[in-house]
């Protein structure tokens, strides 16, 4: 039933069993040990023409920091990763390498791909629990200020890579912590805050002025950021808009969308609760609407909040569900169950309007939509009634309108994103850039960090020849 | 953090004046608008409506009630101490406009909010009419400033320990007979702003009425502020936190306000009463 993510031939990951995890926040996979990295690295043919690195978005030199931790040089694998990625700590634990590098893999072809996010994560492990925590060269000031909206990945990578190029760089942040998803979304148990935190922390060791509580449009706006003398500015806010299913009853007491129940939980810590101020619904029969990396974490957590039972409701089939391999697996050990073809039409509350359950109906996959995947749909007669006293809503998010509306002269798409130019990030704003969710919708930490590193180079180009 | 610089106790303690450094803020601030503030490490992120802004002195200033653990919290940072966050401003500001004759109607700290929008109207050319209401004398706050704030000011009290006997219904009601109003303005807490558009809608004179649902980012990301306007759901923070009192489903505000009060059984007890 399960995919294995341990295929036959790696070297296992070491991970907490699900019996236990299930209940804590710690951290699933433990990390390999330098005698376990070297026997997987061991096993890359080191291909002259790889696939993996055609399959990075951000075209890590993915043979040759493998070589080098097979050479045991430790140090020079982690500094040969950070010349293509600044986060890779992040990357290792978060990326969906089976559609990327592993899935490029030669050796994938035999169901056996290099365990690359593994390899890359126990780099980045090790030079943060054994390196020098050395900074690496800064070029001469260029006397040009930079502001940053966004502290996401894609955020971080361009106040990374403008930092190291001379430029001064204020990150300007809405929330009170800084890491954008990384740190109000991805749980504690997938990628540890201490992790985020530090690479924010490195950023600034570097000079980065990492500027929180300031709603950017709100605070102050783009146009009073260039009067304040900023040269350039990159938008990188994120797809932060809920989506709910617009069903009748979805305003009960007990239905969140996964942005709000994440938040809680991981930017507010509400699973230490009474610990910390910030409550958290605890649910009985918790039910998950969607089944992305974000139903997948909402799900976990709430089986880690003590429920007695966790459904994720989806209306596809397996196939199409977006989640990364390896988090539908955790989920179905930790033992989270699946209704597929399922698609919730109302929810049913009590007089206090409180939630008490949810009516669905059965679906059965038809021709392919725009999406290209099976479109789902109704099947007659199927209804049934399911008991749950806590929904998350997970089906998805859209471009949040706060800053772009507040901006007249930026030009956005029908769906409220801001259109950019591909290449370089250049939005309809001189002096503005931006990139990752904002412009593509809801993607990958990669991703985002791959438009902000595009960005970061038109910036300096910018900066230092003219628009 | 942002500091402290002027706190000050009312109504027996039970309420709290603090006014903030947060030039940013007050830079941009607006009557109507709010601000998320969060006192420490571990606290909690409560929207406050700011009483007042004061640009020249980069300062805000918000008005509590202590009603549970957060503002208890607040209630004990003393002068020269801070908030470690605050956020804003957020929400849309009032929309000041001169109409005529204008009734605004605030109850307990609601009156703290509706003090810069009454000034703002009056201002504005506006005829203000004020009732203000409170349980009884000691829980009444700002009516020296609402007096100064509006064109004529009633004072009621529920107990009768001060002004009208009775609530701000009684005298609201008395008003609109006496009175042509264009628009009527109703801040305090949930029952008393249902009650007021109960009565104000008969007369079909349009309400404001501003929305404190539970929130945590301020900024539409969550949708936790969510509140039904006219069968449509709205964000309080971004699409409000003013709405046209007549199309609010005041009911279904109240129980989505009384959501942890299971989880914090002992810390929102008060604020479930409140709500009653
Ligand atoms: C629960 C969850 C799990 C996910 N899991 C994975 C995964 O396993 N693998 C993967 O690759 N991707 C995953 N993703 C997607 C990935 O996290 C995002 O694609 C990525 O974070 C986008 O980065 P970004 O920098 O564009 O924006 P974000 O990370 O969204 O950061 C945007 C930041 O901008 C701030 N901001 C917004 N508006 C303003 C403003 N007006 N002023 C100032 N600041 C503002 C926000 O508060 C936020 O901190 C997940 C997403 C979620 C929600
Ligand atoms: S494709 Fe696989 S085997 Fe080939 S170099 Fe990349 S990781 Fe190694
Ligand atoms: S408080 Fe989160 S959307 Fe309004």
């Amino acid at each position: 039933m399960a995919e294995k993510t341990e295929q036959a031939g790696r070297v296992p990951m070491p991970e907490q069993a699900p019996e236990i995890r299930k209940r804590n926040f710690d951290e699933v996979p433990t990390g390999y040990t330098v005698k376990m990295a070297q026997e997987e690295a061991a096993r890359c043919i080191q291909c002259k023409k790889p696939g993996c690195v055609t399959g990075c978005p951000v075209g890590v030199d993915i043979p040759g920091f493998i070589h080098l931790i097979t050479e045991g040089d430790l140090t020079g694998a982690i500094r040969h990763i950070w010349t293509r990625n600044a986060l890779p700590a992040v990357c290792g634990r978060v990326c969906p390498q089976e559609a990327q590098c592993e899935g490029n893999c030669v050796m994938a072809k035999k169901g056996k791909p290099i365990a690359i996010g593994n390899l890359e994560r126990f780099c980045a492990d090790y030079e943060r629990e054994h390196g020098t925590g050395a900074l690496p060269p800064k070029a001469a000031s260029t006397g040009k200020r930079v502001a940053v909206v966004g502290s996401g990945p894609s955020g971080l990578t361009v106040a990374g890579d403008l930092i190291l190029k001379g430029h001064d760089v204020t990150v300007m942040e809405a929330f009170h912590k800084p890491g954008g998803v990384l740190v109000y979304g991805i749980p504690e148990f997938r990628l540890p805050k201490a992790i985020v935190a530090q690479e924010v922390n490195f950023l600034e060791r570097l000079g980065v002025n990492v500027q929180c509580d300031t709603v950017v449009g709100r605070t102050v706006s783009l146009d009073e950021l260039f009067e304040q003398g900023y040269d350039a500015i990159y938008l990188g806010v994120g797809a932060g808009l809920p989506r709910f299913m617009n069903i009748p009853g979805e305003n009960l007491i007990g239905i969140l969308s996964a942005n709000e129940y994440l938040t809680r939980a991981n930017l507010m810590k509400a699973y230490k609760f009474p610990e910390v101020d910030t409550p958290i619904p605890h649910g009985k029969n918790v039910v998950v609407l969607g089944a992305g990396n974000v139903a997948m974490d909402s799900a976990r957590t709430a089986m880690r909040l003590g429920a007695d039972t966790v459904r994720i409701v989806y209306r596809r089939s397996r196939e199409e569900m977006p989640a990364r391999k390896a988090e539908i697996h955790h989920a179905e050990e930790e033992g989270i169950e699946f209704f597929l073809l399922t698609n919730p039409v109302e929810y049913l509350g009590d007089a206090s309007g409180r939630l008490t359950g949810m009516r669905c109906l059965k679906m059965e996959l038809g021709e392919p939509d725009d999406s290209g995947r099976r479109r789902p749909i109704p099947i007659k007669g199927s209804e049934f009634e399911m008991e749950t006293d806590l929904v998350i809503v997970a089906v998805g998010s859209g471009a949040n309108p706060l800053l772009t509306q507040s901006t007249s002269d930026l030009a956005l798409n029908k769906r409220g994103y801001i259109v950019t130019e591909p290449e370089t990030g250049k939005t309809s704003k001189r002096g503005v850039w931006a990139g990752g969710d904002i412009v593509t919708g809801a993607a990958t930490v990669i991703l985002a960090m791959g438009a902000g590193r595009a960005s970061a180079n038109s910036m300096h180009s910018y900066l230092t020849l003219g628009w | 953090m942002f500091k402290i610089l002027r706190r000050q106790e009312m109504a027996q303690g039970t309420v709290v004046l603090n006014e903030i450094e947060a030039p940013l803020i007050a830079n941009k601030a607006k009557p109507g608008q709010f601000v998320i503030l969060k006192a420490n490490e571990t606290g909690e992120r409560i929207p406050l409506t700011m009483a007042d802004s004061d640009p020249k002195k980069g300062t805000i200033t918000v008005i509590y009630m202590v009603v549970g653990k957060s503002t208890a919290l607040f209630r004990d940072l003393k002068e020269g101490e801070g908030y470690q966050d605050v956020i804003g401003p957020l929400g849309r500001p009032t929309h000041i406009e001169k109409v005529g004759n204008v009734l605004c109607v605030g109850g307990g700290t609601g009156v703290a909010v509706l003090h810069p929008i009454t000034r703002a109207l009056k201002e504005a050319g506006n005829h203000v009419t004020c009732v203000i209401g409170a349980r009884n004398k000691d829980l009444l706050i700002l009516e020296d400033e609402m007096r100064a704030a509006s064109t004529i000011l009633h004072v009621c009290t529920d107990d009768g320990s001060y002004g009208h006997h009775g609530f701000v219904t009684q005298v609201v009601e008395d008003v609109l007979k006496k009175e042509t109003i264009q628009q009527a303005v109703a801040i305090g807490p949930v029952p008393m702003m249902k009650a007021v558009c109960n009565i104000t809608k008969a007369f079909n004179v349009p309400t404001l009425v501003s929305l404190n649902p539970i929130m945590i980012d301020g900024t539409g990301m969550c949708g936790g502020c969510r509140v039904t306007v006219g069968e449509k759901t709205k964000f309080a923070c971004v699409d409000g936190p003013e709405f046209d009192g007549h199309q609010v489903n005041f009911d279904e505000l109240m129980l989505r306000l009384k959501a942890y009060c299971e989880e914090e059984k002992h810390c929102y007890e008060d604020y479930c009463q409140l709500t009653d």
